[in-house]
């Protein structure tokens, strides 16, 4: 009873984390399944099947790399609109300071489908055509508040004098950006390039409404949903749960080597 | 440039010599270029479609004569005497989910921050895999877990927690799925590691002398939490709150996958409303009413938690 | 205060630091007024004042790191007014030193260089790595250094640019005493061994006084005083010097004589004499001064034994009012009708044992260790207190 009331804590974390990794264990292992109608909601067999063949679903390998070419774009727009508004909020004083911050803030503040909802109706009054290039725009426009505030909190705390230590030994303007400000900077763009990303790449609500006849992968999954869900969307969830742990484990890994050589 | 040194104030007397350096206006001009392209994206395809949202708000008109502005503000008072019910479910949903989330998360967060030791790294991992696996196979994935004969609501059954819990309106019979508690739960899940994460920041920055300190000084474990822990929580408990609120208030698609008709919410609505009714005018009033209702709520909220710094 | 040069025996005038009329203004709020400085080549000069005085602003006008409200620097015979950092030959040790932390500590050194388009850079490095005596850290990063260590890098990474000045903001101030006490050791070793001119900020008045040839002692903006350290601490010229280099007792005393060589002053119902030519300002009788004696400067003796003073010395009676002992010396605060808390350090030499709070005492000195001081400023200026003090 006593090592119980010690681990309250333990045990009730450990729940949530199971309550949490549930569903991708349930993707898994469905992903190994044969099911006999379309839906693929409860266990049958044992089949590679769908392993073996992962593109053999129509359209859902399109709209994968579809997702993918739209979620590196917006990264790269996001990042690079983001990155610039962080360094001036940071490192400059000047007038509207409150009225451009709260216009970042706000997208986040905002149900989603409150701001696809009227991103359409822009596009629809403005006469635009539905499709990729309107899908990028409203990416771009909600990845950006993360990116300026994961940008921003790395720049907070970056030591304003290591700039001038470096233009004090004869780095210009340019240089000193290239060889302090960035490198230093990186791990914080890093961190909203990944943020980016991961919203645009799994985005739904802003997609939906925006793509027209355009099908991302996230929109692929709703619509199987209604029509059957193919056992390949549990294959390419898997694979890539997989694969992103794979690599962060492989980057514990190495930063990690790096810290013992360096000691040593 | 950074003043660092300067913060004393002491005798200040006019200076003599007239003779001023302006610093250049290229140099004062850095800020505005830099903001200049992100505010303007932010500004044409954030705040004017809100701009063009309200103008279609109060339109009339059909989709083959077109909509024009008639200043009817009728579809606001129309749409919501029709839609209360889903205003009140989206609201009761995304505020209990929240609540879940914290009750469920803390423990978590807590754990992570200050019980981990070398698991910590593992663990944060944990929280932010599934993101890498698209949020709507997950929440099939639901379909599966919570399915009429599955292990989940066999056990839920056989303690007569169902019992309990159709008594109270959230699940229906022996069923879970397409019910009120399916639709929960889905929302609770996927907004878990929103809350998580803030918390895990805010708990990870405090001291861990303070626990001694506090102990130290006569207080309880329980009181500890109460007294210290918590209360240097708060930054975390208010972001992730509102990082789960949000945009669970506005969250269509757990209601739609997990739920029925009778749990549809008033993102639901709006999607249909806009993307099969076609009804623009109504669609974008709704729209403008949640909006409006969660600004509002979260504007209360921040400053009875007195937390003005969020971002 | 107007163009003092002190002359420090290597200085040839070609290669001097000269501030004309400079000053910077922060909107309303005047962080330096305008100033005249010339800083010897080849000098050790130091800038002391406590936190908020302008010293670190004058510096980074130096540096260029601050564009001045007004007047011009010149190094040498040229301007440097308008030249931004990276074009002036002048290289700075921050304050926390400002080590790139993305760099190893050869990269960090090897940076001026390499901006400068040097190519071969290896041989100086490891030169400037033996100069600060860490040639075995070359590829460790900064955070793997100690405090001590990252300050000599600091200092190496500035050094091997050869500029002109070497400006240390600070250098010392994140190092506990000891290693404090060490590195100013080891910085005034290198200064005399490479020949550049120092420029020195400090809040600390011993540092101030242990490395430099010259101090300018700043206030609110303004430079106080000007001078070398002894010449400071010996003929303070106002009272914010008398009290912020070192401790000073200064009593407000009253004009009886003008007469001789000595000026006769009255306080507290004593006779004190001061040198005519020690007193800051002209004095006439029934004239307000404050009289001011170091405290190391006065011998105190029992009131049994005030017989045996010898006659011409200034004395003062008292009450001791607290004695601490700190092994050296000892040192008293005595209430007087003259003064309250004069501090008196007796060295420990014979201890008196009759010398213990409530003994009625005698304190008396030379009066050419006197000093006059013009009575119309503030007779507590520059005293340390808790809050300004760390």
């Amino acid at each position: 009873m006593r090592w119980l009331r010690k681990n309250l804590v333990v045990i009730a974390g450990l729940l949530t984390l199971a309550y949490m990794i549930l569903p991708n264990i349930v993707v898994m292992v469905f992903s190994f399944n044969k099911p006999n109608g379309r839906f693929n909601y409860s266990w049958q067999r044992f089949s590679l099947d769908a392993w073996k063949d992962p593109c053999g679903v129509a359209d859902m390998c399109e709209s994968l790399s579809l997702s993918l070419q739209l979620a590196a774009w917006s990264t790269v727009g996001a990042l690079v609109l983001g990155t610039m508004i962080a360094f001036a909020l940071v490192r400059y004083r000047f007038r509207a300071r409150g009225a451009i911050n709260s216009l970042i803030f706000l997208p986040m503040a905002m149900p989603e489908v409150v701001m696809a909802a009227s991103l359409l109706t822009l596009f629809l009054n403005m006469g635009i055509e539905l499709g990729f290039w309107t899908v990028l725009i409203a990416h771009i426009m909600f990845c950006l508040s993360f990116v300026v505030t994961a940008v921003k909190a790395r720049v907070m705390s970056m030591d304003p004098r290591l700039e001038e230590a470096a233009r004090d030994l004869y780095a210009g303007p340019v240089q000193t950006f290239l060889r302090v400000t960035l490198p230093i900077a990186a791990p914080g763009i890093a961190a909203g390039a990944l943020l980016a990303f991961a919203l645009s790449f799994d985005d739904f609500i802003i997609t939906n409404f925006n793509a027209g006849s355009t099908v991302t992968f996230p929109m692929f999954v709703w619509g199987s949903a209604q029509r059957g869900t193919p056992v390949q969307i549990n294959v390419i969830g898997t694979a890539m749960f997989v694969l992103a742990v794979l690599m962060v484990v492989a980057g514990q890994i190495i930063t990690n080597r790096r810290k013992k050589t360096a000691t040593a | 440039m950074s003043t660092t040194t300067l913060t004393k104030k002491e005798g200040a007397a006019p200076v003599e010599e007239p003779v001023l350096r302006k610093p250049s206006a290229r140099k004062r001009l850095v800020p505005y270029w830099l903001l200049l392209p992100g505010i303007i994206w932010l500004l044409v395809f954030f705040a004017l479609p809100l701009v063009y949202q309200a103008s279609t708000s109060v339109q009339t008109g059909s989709l083959e004569q077109g909509f024009q502005v008639t200043w009817h503000f009728q579809t606001y008072w129309d749409a919501f005497t029709e839609y209360w019910p889903q205003f009140v479910r989206s609201l009761l949903y995304a505020g209990t989910a929240t609540l879940l989330c914290l009750l469920l998360g803390y423990p978590l967060a807590y754990l992570i921050a200050f019980k981990a030791g070398r698991w910590r790294n593992l663990l944060l991992v944990l929280v932010i895999a599934p993101f890498f696996t698209s949020f709507l196979i997950r929440t099939l994935a639901w379909k599966t877990i919570l399915a009429d004969d599955s292990l989940v609501v066999d056990v839920l059954n056989a303690l007569h927690v169902l019992d309990v819990t159709s008594w109270l309106g959230w699940t229906e019979g022996e069923r879970v799925l397409a019910t009120p508690m399916a639709v929960v739960c889905g929302l609770t899940y996927n907004f878990l590691p929103f809350m998580i994460l803030p918390l895990y920041t805010s708990l990870e920055r405090i001291d861990g002398r303070l626990h001694e300190a506090a102990q130290d000084l006569y207080a309880s474990p329980a009181t500890t939490f109460r007294k210290v822990t918590f209360p240097l929580s708060m930054p975390g408990v208010v972001s992730g709150t509102l990082l789960t609120f949000i945009p669970a208030s506005g969250d269509y698609v757990n209601a739609e996958l997990l739920g029925s008709t009778d749990t549809k919410m008033v993102g639901n609505v709006i999607q249909s409303q806009f993307l099969r009714v076609l009804d623009y005018p109504t669609a974008a009033a709704l729209s403008f009413i949640l909006m409006a209702i969660v600004l509002v709520m979260v504007t209360v909220y921040i400053r009875r938690a007195g937390t003005e710094d969020l971002v | 205060m107007t163009d003092k040069t002190a002359h420090t025996g290597k200085n040839t005038g070609g290669g001097d630091v000269r501030l004309t009329g400079i000053s910077k203004a922060y909107g309303s709020f005047n962080a330096v007024h305008p100033l005249d400085l010339t800083v010897p080549q080849g000098s050790f000069f130091a800038l002391l004042g406590a936190s908020g005085c302008g010293k670190t602003t004058t510096l980074r006008m130096i540096a260029g790191l601050e564009d001045p409200t007004t007047g011009t620097i010149h190094l040498g015979d040229t301007d440097v007014t308008d030249l931004p950092p990276y074009k002036r030959p002048v290289n700075t040790v921050f304050q926390s030193y400002a080590l790139f932390p993305h760099m190893d500590i050869s990269e960090n050194i090897a940076f001026g260089l390499r901006r400068r388009g040097i190519k071969s850079v290896k041989k100086q490095v490891d030169d400037m790595l033996e100069l600060v005596q860490l040639g075995d850290k070359a590829r460790h990063k900064p955070h793997q250094l100690s405090g001590g260590q990252q300050q000599r890098v600091a200092v190496a990474r500035a050094l091997i640019n050869h500029p002109q000045v070497l400006l240390l903001d600070e250098p010392l101030g994140a190092l506990d005493l000891k290693l404090r006490r060490q590195m100013q050791l080891e910085l005034k070793r290198i200064q005399t061994e490479v020949g550049i001119t120092f420029v020195h900020v400090t809040h600390d008045q011993e540092e101030a006084m242990t490395m430099a040839d010259q101090v300018a002692v700043m206030n609110g903006g303004r430079v106080e005083q000007l001078g070398a350290p002894a010449d400071l601490y010996e003929n303070p010229q106002t009272t914010f010097v008398a009290n912020f280099l070192g401790t000073s007792n200064l009593i407000e005393a009253e004009v009886l004589e003008t007469g001789g060589s000595d000026v006769l002053v009255t306080a507290g119902g004593g006779k004190l004499r001061v040198p005519g030519d020690r007193c800051t300002s002209a004095v006439r009788q029934g004239g307000k001064v404050l009289v001011g004696v170091r405290p190391e400067k006065i011998s105190l003796a029992h009131a049994d034994d005030a017989g045996s003073i010898a006659d011409g010395r200034n004395r003062v009676t008292g009450r001791i009012a607290d004695s601490s002992f700190i092994g050296v010396s000892t040192q008293y605060v005595v209430n007087s009708p003259a003064g309250a808390e004069l501090q008196v350090y007796e060295q420990n030499i014979e201890r008196d044992t009759r010398l213990v709070p409530g003994a009625e005492v005698v304190l008396h000195w030379n009066p050419a260790h006197t000093f006059g001081l013009d009575a119309a400023q503030d007779i507590d200026a520059g005293v340390e207190t808790v809050e300004d003090a760390g």
